[in-house]
């Protein structure tokens, strides 16, 4: 009786599921994809965010593109070459269409250009690549930009604006959200799009470059990371991003499932405090009296850097999903020095640094951090926090959401300072320029010339800074480059900041489909690939 | 009069407290962008102004119905709402048809004979509903019934069908099979909720003398449950489904995250984490709002049921 039972239920499961399979089958040459977000427009040129960047590179192209390194290969552009000391000269692709079938030329370019820069109400505008250069078009297919200082990065910023059709120079956001201006020239036109539940693209024929294999691609933002799982094992969706951590073990294991990792740019790091002024008690003895920062003796950043073990939080915290870094960018991208190696764990060589400098009996410090904006963000603190305390420093750690850490870490001090002495945050190059970290974190702050923006801990060496900027200036790029690493050497080994680990990206789809291991930390559909 | 002053009190609460939290600005613009583009958001956006003449503006828009734009989506902030709707309304609406259709039978059995062994297992059952964690459970339903047995898509909303111009998944087969799950997930907690209050109505109710009445006259026992027990039973489970409906859609937000259900809840979730400010006001003001109608309709209704309340108004 309980077999037969058993058997029934057996066979409605079959029935049910092969009733599942008629309803949900797809034509061949089909690809269903579930990413963790979803673009906020269908607009390129409306906010310059990681997912709307890398959708819009499935349907627009810009006139120099980046490889999975970021190294820069030719897009629209075939190439370019500096023209004298502030411009560049590009040479378009010829006989490129966009979706819409209209010609492609340099008119476009100087219209997206104009478009790009002013898109009304933009959380985050492209115009930052845009302003101070001037688009003249030479003819049809070579167009120049001139900036008014030397400016090796043109080809950078290019790579960053999505061409559109010159006729849609006035078309609003909502044109592009609804399709009626959505035309681009990459490898998928856009065929629909349901804000929360999907985006289908479809093949472009007409594309200059390698064609993809997919007719058309759906794609699901599920943003649960055990949902996204669970869809890839039920068959629903055959290719995931961001497996969530706890779920990989599981997923290597399945038959009929493969996983795809590699060391992404995204970079977490922890920042010391290095002036005078620190700016809210933070740091004191045990007796809780607020003390200046340690951290101005360079002997004391490297004793922190000693005392964390960068390869127990990759193996236990991340569960193998990290790389130890010793520099912002992971090897075999533009700006690596080979000379940087993360630090070791030496617990018993920061102890006599701490004596050195003389911190030999300790203090108590408070580290903060953001928290589930990073990968396993708390844990990694916590650890942190229990390697600092066994060296004498006893540390408590404070986590709070993202949107409430950016703004203490970025002004919560007095006189809109910095207010933290030690904090950890998180970094990913987007243009794939190798100044751009430097600029950012190492040069002194000069908020006038953009420079620093994004140090808060007060590191400043004036060799540093001279070479960012002549290399900055310099319109050769290899000289440029050579200037750049020496100053990320210099700063890496004075401790300007602690780098801690790059992030392992990860993706699983069923057997049958590759994905081209990229380093970035997201997802690029024209990478994925069926395995024959 | 009463409502307008809570909804006024209501957005003055969420309007200030939601300004005490960090800087949308952090969370919006490209850390790379030039130091003029991010004073250009910030002026754009209003963010520039004291809270108060930020508020003064929020006011005077509201007003005229615009709850202002989404700093994300750069598009109103209720029509943004409006569109995430129906999903969420759908989901919520099947969940209480569940709840319902599930819970009554069950709790007036149980209320029936409170000491057989069936109404036992539904009683301590109707324990675990109300205690099990939704996220645990939905989690568990898509293992069960999507990775194991495969009857059912993981998440999504699914093919949407037509019917009398309404636009719903629960016309076609494929949006039907995606919405049972996210449904009885979110119905789980509210199907033992109305099996108690069913079964403590029902055993109420048939001790009264009306009932022993009936009986003794011999009508069949079907007959006592139709015409005598539910009428009397049915008072308070629709005053507390009505707010629990309400409950329903503001709160359906776990259960849609698990599903990948693309209603309200993703798009306040969302907001929420990346300070889209004007998105998390309008939809707290319109779940205000919200709960305002379905209590005037519990009022509305109450009267429909239950003739005393509707005697009481006609003497005035």
């Amino acid at each position: 009786m309980k077999i037969s039972f058993l058997k029934s239920l057996a066979f409605i499961a079959t029935m049910a599921s092969g009733l599942g399979f008629l309803t949900s089958s797809v034509m061949a040459g089909d690809l269903k994809v579930a990413l963790a977000a979803e673009p906020t427009s269908m607009d390129p040129h409306y906010q310059n965010l990681t997912i709307n960047n890398s959708f819009s590179t499935q349907v627009y192209n810009a006139l120099v593109l980046q490889d999975v390194n970021q190294k820069l290969i030719p897009g629209l552009a075939e190439s370019w070459k500096p023209v004298g000391d502030s411009s560049w000269e590009f040479k378009l692709r010829a006989g490129v269409k966009f979706h819409n079938g209209a010609a492609f030329t340099a008119e476009d370019v100087v219209a997206t250009m104009k478009r790009a820069a002013n898109v009304p109400n933009s959380p985050s505008s492209f115009a930052t690549f845009i302003k101070g250069k001037e688009f003249e078009i030479i003819d049809d297919l070579t167009l120049r930009v001139s900036t008014k200082k030397p400016d090796p990065f043109t080809p950078n910023d290019m790579s960053r604006i999505a061409i559109i059709d010159s006729a849609f120079v006035d078309a609003t956001t909502e044109d592009f959200n609804t399709g009626v201006a959505s035309f681009g020239t990459g490898p998928f036109t856009l065929t629909k799009w349901l804000p929360g539940d999907l985006i289908e693209i479809a093949r472009n024929d007409n594309y200059w470059g390698n064609s993809v294999e997919w007719d058309n691609i759906i794609i699901r933002p599920i943003k649960d990371g055990t949902t996204r799982t669970a869809a890839l094992i039920a068959g629903d969706v055959d290719f995931i991003e961001r497996v969530a951590p706890s779920d990989l073990p599981n997923l290597e294991k399945r038959d009929g499932i493969s996983v795809f990792k590699s060391v992404s740019n995204r970079l977490l790091y922890l920042t010391l405090h290095m002036t005078d002024d620190p700016i809210k008690p933070y740091v004191t003895d045990f007796n809780d009296n607020p003390i200046a920062s340690p951290f101005k003796d360079i002997r004391m950043r490297k004793a922190v850097s000693f005392a964390i073990n960068r390869q127990a939080i990759a193996d236990r915290v991340m569960d193998g999903l990290s790389s130890p870094a010793g520099q912002f960018s992971p090897e075999g991208y533009i700006g690596y020095s080979s000379n940087l190696k993360a630090d070791g764990y030496d617990p018993a060589r920061a102890k006599e640094l701490m004596a050195e400098a003389g911190y030999g009996d300790g203090f108590k410090l408070t580290v903060h951090g953001p928290a589930g904006r990073y990968a396993n963000d708390t844990r990694i603190l916590e650890a942190i926090a229990q390697m600092l305390s066994s060296i004498g420093i006893e540390t408590t750690v404070e986590t709070m959401p993202a949107s409430v850490f950016f703004k203490r870490f970025a002004r919560g001090g007095p006189d809109k300072k910095p207010e933290f002495t030690a904090a950890m945050s998180g970094y990913a190059n987007g243009s794939g320029e190798p100044s751009h970290p430097l600029r950012i974190f190492i040069h002194t702050k000069q908020k006038e010339r953009g420079y620093g923006p994004g140090n808060r801990n007060g590191y400043s060496n004036s060799e540093v800074d001279k070479l960012i900027e002549d290399g900055r200036a310099s319109m050769d790029i290899a000289k440029g480059e050579a200037a750049f690493i020496k100053a990320t050497e210099i700063a890496m080994q004075e401790y300007a900041l602690l780098p801690i680990h790059h992030v392992v990206a990860t993706w699983a789809a069923r057997d049958g489909i590759a994905y081209e291991n990229g380093a970035l930390d997201s997802t690029f559909l024209h990478y994925i690939s069926s395995q024959k | 009069m009463q409502s307008v002053i809570v909804l006024f009190v209501m957005s003055l609460i969420v309007f200030s407290m939601i300004n005490l939290v960090g800087d949308p600005v952090d969370m919006l613009v490209n850390p790379e962008s030039l130091p003029e583009e991010i004073e250009r958001v910030r002026r754009d956006f209003g963010l520039d102004q004291p809270v108060h003449i930020q508020y003064w503006k929020f006011l005077q828009g509201a007003l005229s119905g615009d709850l202002g734009n989404s700093f994300i989506f750069g598009r109103p902030a209720l029509s943004l709402i409006a569109e995430r709707f129906p999903a969420t309304l759908e989901l919520a609406t099947c969940a209480l048809i569940i709840a319902v259709t599930v819970g009554l039978p069950l709790g007036v059995y149980a209320g029936l004979n409170p000491n057989g062994w069936g109404s036992k297992i539904i009683m301590s059952s109707s324990v675990l509903g109300i205690s099990i964690p939704t996220f645990w459970l939905g989690l568990m339903m898509i293992i069960v019934f999507s990775v194991i047995l495969g009857w059912l898509p993981v998440s999504g909303r699914g093919e949407i069908g037509s019917f009398l111009g309404l636009e719903s998944s629960v016309f076609t087969l494929d949006g039907l099979s995606h919405l049972i799950m996210p449904a009885t997930n979110l119905a789980l907690f509210k199907i033992a909720m109305v099996i108690r209050l069913a079964r403590a109505g029902t055993v109420e109710v048939m001790s009264l003398d009306f009932i022993k009445f009936a009986r003794a006259r011999g009508l069949p026992p079907l007959r006592i449950v139709r015409f005598h027990l539910l009428p009397n039973i049915l008072i308070p489970i629709i005053t507390v489904l009505a707010i629990e409906f309400g409950t329903l859609i503001a709160f359906a937000t776990v259960t849609e995250t698990i599903f990948a259900w693309p209603g309200l809840g993703k798009l306040v979730i969302d907001a929420i984490v990346n300070l889209d400010r004007p998105i998390v006001v309008a939809y707290l003001l319109f779940v205000v709002t919200l709960f305002l109608i379905l209590n005037l309709l519990v009022d509305i209704l109450y009267a429909a049921l239950d003739p005393r309340v509707r005697l009481q108004g006609d003497d005035k």
